[in-house]
C-alpha cells in the first residue's frame, strides 16, 4: 500500500509543476497586458507604461518571471492580485467555499437522483422506460450549460416564480460569513428562516452543475450494472429464490458501485468547469467567476495562482478516490 | 419522494412570500455588473469601481449635477480664479460630517487638511500613502495634473488654493471627476499602521457609508445620518452583483432589484412594453466618428472629404449596427454636453450630389482603406459591419474602399502614425463634460500623431479652443466652442457618425432615478413608492 501511494505521490509532481507552466505562459499570450488594461479606455504614455511594467516585474524575461513566481509558490506565497491589491490566496479562500457548497450539492443532487434511475434503466433494460432515461441523460449531457441555467430560470423564476433569480441569500437577512458555507453560516446566524432562504436559492444552480453528472452518472451506473447481473454469482443469487431487491440492491449493486464510485469522483474537474458557468449566471461568488473575471483582466498573479489552486484541488481529489479505489479493490493495488 | 418534494416547495414557497414585508426600512437593491477594484477612487479607472465608491461614498469639491454634465458646489461652496488663470480658490463648507464607521469615529469635521491629503497622495511620491495599494493614479496622470498643478496651499482651515503652471479652463470640471474625491486626512492618519485597510474600509462624506462588502455577491451601504446635504430619502443601498445581463433582467422583474445596468439589446423590446418596468434613454457622452488623414492627398483637401461624407448613409448605420441604441452624430460633441451646436447643418446624404463634387475636384478611380476596430465600444458596436456598409456607400459614387483591421493595442498605435494610409473608425467616451475634453483632445493641434487621428491642424479652429481654454467665463466659451463646431463641419476632417444611446431599465416604484451622462449611477436623491 505504502509504494502505491507513493506511486501516485510521485506522479502529482510533474503535473504540478505542468501545469503552473501552462497556467504562467497561456495567459501571458493572450494580447493586451494588466498595466494597458489598469489605464483603462485612456491609454497612457510609452514612459509610464514601461515604469509600470518594470515595477511589477513584467519587463523581465519570462523564464525569469516563472522562475521567481514558482520560487514564491514554493514558500507559499501566491503573489498580490494586480487589480484588487489583496494576496490571491485570500481572495480564492474568501470565494472557494461558495464552489465547493454549489459542487457538493450538485454532485449530491445527481447522485441521488443519478443512480437509482441507472439501476432501474439496467434492471428494465430496453423497456420504455430504460429508453426515456437513456435519452433524457444524453440530452442531459449535451445541453449546454449557459443556456439551460437561463432557461431554467425563465421557467422557474421568471413564470412559475418558485426560485428566486439568483444569489445565495435572501438580501433581508444580513450576517458575516463565518466558514463561507451559506447553509452552515445560515444555521449558525440563528436567524428564523435563513437556511431555508440558502437552500432555496441552491436547488437551481446546484441542479444547472449537476445536470452533466447526473447523465454521466446514470449512463455508467446503468451499463456497470448491464455488467454485473450478466455475472454468474447473480444468477446463482436469482437461482437460490432471493428477492429481486436483494439481487440488484445489494449483490449486484455493491460491485457496480466500484465503476460508479470512480466516475463520481472524476466529475470534480467537469464540476469545477461547469461551476465558471453555473457561477457566471447565478451571481454565485466562487473562484470560476472570479478566474473568469481575472482572465479579462489580465490579472496575471491572479489567473496563474488560481489556476495553480484549482489544479491542486482537482489533484489531491483525484489522489483520494485513486486510493479509495485501491483500497476498495485489491487488483488495482497489486497490479501497480 | 413526490410528497417530501412537495413538502419542500411549500416550505420553501411560505419562507420567501412570508420573507417580503421585512423590508420595513426603504431599501433599494441596484443589480450592477460586477465587483469594484476597490474603495478608493483615485487607484481605479473603471465605472464599476466608481459606482460602488466615489458616487455614493465620497464627495468632491465640486460636483455634477445630478443626470447632467453642469458643475455644481459640492465641499467647496465657492471658488473664484485669479485674472490670469492660475489661481484657483476654494472656500470650503463647514460643518461637512464624515461618516462614523466600525473602524473609525470622525473628532472633527472636514477641512483644508483633507483636501490636501487627498491630493498630496496621488502628488507627491514622498507622500506616506502614495505607494498604498499599488500607488498609481492612472486618471490623475491621465489628466495631466502633475503637469498641471504647480502647488497646493491651504490658506486657512477653510480655505485652499491651488496653484496652476498655465491657466486650464476645464481645472473645474476635472476637479468633479471621481479621481478627485476627498478622503479624510484623520482616517487616514489614525490607520497609519495599517494602511492598506484605510483603502479597504473607505470613510468619506457621501450619503451612503458602507456597511459590508463581499466580493462578487453584494455591497451593503447605509444612509450617511448627518450628511451635509440632507439624508438620502432611502435608508439602504444595496448592490446584488449580478454579471450576466438577462439575468438581471430576470432579477428586475422579479422584483429582487429596482434599477440594472447594461441591459442586453435583444431584451430591450420586451422591457419596453413590460408592465413593471420603466425603460430610461438618453444620449451617451460619446461619438463614434470616421477620421480622415487630412495631411495625405486627394484627403488634404476639403471638398473630397465633404464628399466621401455626403456619401455615407447614416440613417442605415443607426438601423444596422446600432439596432436603434444610436443617434446620428451631426457635431464632434455630444448634446449633452453644453455648447452643443444646435444650429450646426449636418453633410446631407446626396451620392449624386457626391459624385459630381468628388469629379468636380478631378478624382476618379480612387482607391482607400476604411479601419475597423476589433473591438466593440459604446460608440461602435459593431465596427466592421460600419466598416462594410461606408465601402458599399462609397463604392456607390466609385470610390474603392479595403476594409482593414489590427489587434487593439495595435490599432491605437498605427492609426496615431502621420502617414497613415486611409480613414480610422474610432471613438471617445467623456471624462469630465467639458468641450475642451472632445474638441481639443481629438481635433487640437497638440494631438496631431496622437489622438488627432485625422492629423488635422486648422488655425482658425485651434485659435477658438486656444482661447476657450484660458478663460473661466462659461458664455464666452460657450461661444468659442459654438463656432469651432461650425468649422469644423465646414471643413469635415471627420465624418461624425453616431452617438449611442444609453438604456436605464427601472421598476416603476423607483422614483426620480436620472440617467448619469458619464455612465454612472447615482443613487442620491432616488426615493422608492
Amino acid at each position: 500500500m505504502f509504494r502505491f501511494i507513493l506511486s501516485k505521490l510521485s506522479l502529482l509532481v510533474p503535473t504540478f509543476f505542468g501545469v503552473s507552466l501552462v497556467a504562467f505562459t497561456f495567459i501571458r499570450l493572450l494580447p493586451g497586458d494588466p498595466v494597458e488594461l489598469l489605464a483603462g479606455e485612456r491609454g497612457m504614455s510609452a514612459e509610464r507604461h514601461a515604469a509600470l511594467m518594470q515595477q511589477y516585474g513584467f519587463d523581465l524575461p519570462i523564464w525569469q518571471q516563472y522562475l521567481q513566481f514558482m520560487g514564491k509558490v514554493l514558500q507559499g506565497d501566491l503573489g498580490t492580485s494586480i487589480v484588487t491589491k489583496q494576496p490571491v490566496l485570500d481572495e480564492f479562500l474568501t470565494l472557494f467555499p461558495a464552489t465547493v457548497e454549489l459542487s457538493l450539492v450538485a454532485i449530491l443532487l445527481a447522485t441521488l437522483i443519478g443512480l437509482p434511475a441507472g439501476v432501474i434503466a439496467a434492471v428494465r433494460r430496453g423497456s420504455v422506460f430504460d429508453h426515456s432515461i437513456m435519452g433524457v441523460s444524453l440530452t442531459g449531457y449535451s445541453m449546454p450549460i449557459f443556456w439551460w441555467g437561463l432557461l431554467l430560470i425563465i421557467f422557474f423564476s421568471g413564470i412559475l416564480g418558485w426560485t428566486p433569480v439568483s444569489g445565495r441569500l435572501s438580501l433581508m437577512y444580513f450576517f458575516e460569513p463565518v466558514t463561507g458555507f451559506m447553509i452552515i453560516d445560515a444555521i449558525l446566524s440563528g436567524e428564523d428562516g435563513a437556511l431555508a432562504s440558502a437552500l432555496h436559492h441552491l436547488i437551481l444552480p446546484a441542479f444547472v452543475l449537476g445536470t452533466i453528472p447526473l447523465a454521466v452518472i446514470a449512463r455508467q451506473t446503468r451499463s456497470a450494472m448491464l455488467e454485473v447481473l450478466q455475472e454468474d454469482y447473480v444468477r446463482t443469487a436469482r437461482a437460490k429464490g432471493l428477492p429481486t431487491w436483494r439481487v440488484v440492491g445489494l449483490h449486484a449493486l455493491r460491485n457496480a458501485l466500484i465503476t460508479v464510485v470512480t466516475v463520481i469522483g472524476l466529475q470534480v474537474g467537469v464540476l469545477l468547469a461547469g461551476a465558471i458557468l453555473t457561477e457566471t449566471i447565478f451571481a454565485w461568488p466562487g473562484v470560476g467567476k472570479w478566474i473568469v473575471d481575472s482572465i479579462s483582466r489580465r490579472d496575471y498573479s491572479s489567473v496563474q495562482g488560481g489556476l495553480l489552486l484549482i489544479a491542486l484541488v482537482v489533484m489531491v481529489v483525484n489522489l483520494v478516490v485513486d486510493l479509495l479505489y485501491g483500497l476498495v479493490n485489491p487488483r488495482i493495488r497489486h497490479q501497480s | 419522494m413526490k410528497s417530501l418534494f412537495k413538502t419542500l416547495l411549500a416550505a420553501t414557497v411560505a419562507a420567501t412570500t412570508l420573507a417580503a414585508p421585512a423590508y420595513a426600512a426603504k431599501t433599494l437593491v441596484f443589480c450592477s455588473e460586477g465587483s469594484p477594484e476597490g474603495f478608493t477612487p483615485s487607484l481605479y479607472t473603471s465605472g464599476t469601481t466608481f459606482d460602488a465608491s466615489s458616487r455614493q461614498i465620497f464627495n468632491r469639491l465640486v460636483e455634477f449635477d445630478r443626470g447632467t454634465t453642469k458643475i455644481v458646489p459640492a465641499l467647496a461652496e465657492s471658488w473664484n480664479v485669479s485674472d490670469d488663470g492660475l489661481e484657483y480658490t476654494f472656500n470650503l463648507r463647514k460643518g461637512v460630517k464624515f461618516q462614523t464607521t466600525k473602524e473609525f469615529t470622525p473628532s472633527r469635521d472636514f477641512n483644508a487638511d483633507d483636501v490636501l491629503f487627498s491630493f498630496n497622495r496621488q502628488r507627491l511620491a514622498d507622500h506616506p500613502y502614495h505607494s498604498v495599494s499599488g500607488g498609481s493614479y492612472e486618471y490623475f496622470n491621465g489628466m495631466s495634473m502633475p503637469d498641471l498643478i504647480k502647488d497646493i496651499v491651504k490658506v486657512d482651515d477653510y480655505t485652499v488654493k491651488f496653484v496652476l503652471n498655465r491657466p486650464e479652463a476645464p481645472m473645474i470640471a476635472n476637479l468633479a471627476m471621481d479621481f478627485a474625491s476627498i478622503h479624510s486626512a484623520e482616517y487616514a492618519d489614525q490607520m497609519s499602521g495599517n494602511k492598506d485597510m484605510f483603502d479597504q474600509k473607505p470613510v468619506g462624506t457621501g450619503p451612503f457609508q458602507l456597511v459590508a462588502y463581499q466580493k462578487d455577491a453584494v455591497i451593503r451601504y447605509k444612509a450617511h445620518p448627518d450628511y451635509w446635504a440632507g439624508k438620502a430619502p432611502i435608508d439602504n443601498l444595496v448592490f446584488a452583483i449580478t454579471p450576466d445581463a438577462s439575468v438581471r433582467y430576470q432579477k428586475l422583474k422579479a422584483g429582487e432589484c429596482h434599477v440594472m445596468t447594461y441591459p442586453n439589446p435583444a431584451d430591450l423590446d420586451a422591457m419596453s412594453k413590460d408592465s413593471a418596468v420603466n425603460l430610461m434613454q438618453q444620449e451617451g457622452l460619446n461619438v463614434g466618428y470616421l477620421a480622415y488623414n487630412t495631411k495625405m492627398a486627394p484627403f488634404n483637401n476639403p471638398v473630397v472629404r465633404k464628399a466621401l461624407n455626403m456619401a455615407i448613409n447614416k440613417d442605415a448605420i443607426i438601423d444596422a449596427v446600432f439596432q436603434g441604441a444610436g443617434k446620428v452624430a451631426k457635431n464632434p460633441i455630444p448634446p449633452t454636453i453644453w455648447s452643443y451646436n444646435e444650429r450646426t447643418v449636418d453633410d446631407a446624404y446626396n451620392p449624386e450630389a457626391a459624385r459630381q463634387m468628388l469629379a468636380d475636384a478631378g478624382i476618379s478611380g480612387l482607391k482607400t482603406k476604411v479601419w475597423a476596430m476589433p473591438v466593440q465600444r459604446p460608440y461602435n458596436p459593431n465596427a466592421r459591419r460600419m466598416a462594410e456598409l461606408i465601402q458599399a456607400d462609397w463604392k456607390a459614387v466609385g470610390v474603392e474602399a479595403e476594409v482593414v483591421s489590427y489587434e487593439w493595442g495595435e490599432y491605437l498605435n498605427r492609426s496615431k502614425a502621420e502617414d497613415r494610409d486611409g480613414a480610422v473608425l474610432l471613438g471617445w467616451t467623456g471624462d469630465n463634460g467639458d468641450p475642451d475634453n472632445f474638441l481639443a483632445v481629438l481635433l487640437g493641434c497638440d494631438g496631431v500623431g496622437g489622438s488627432n487621428r485625422a492629423q488635422w491642424c486648422y488655425q482658425p479652429f485651434e485659435d477658438l479652443i486656444q482661447k476657450a481654454k484660458v478663460v473661466s467665463d462659461r458664455d464666452l466659451r460657450t461661444q468659442y466652442y459654438e463656432a469651432a463646431q461650425v468649422i469644423m463641419k465646414d471643413q469635415a476632417p471627420w465624418a461624425t457618425i453616431a452617438h449611442s444611446v444609453v438604456f436605464k431599465p427601472i421598476r416603476k416604484e423607483v422614483v426620480d432615478f436620472r440617467i448619469d451622462p458619464f455612465g454612472g449611477h447615482v443613487f442620491y436623491g432616488v426615493d422608492l413608492k
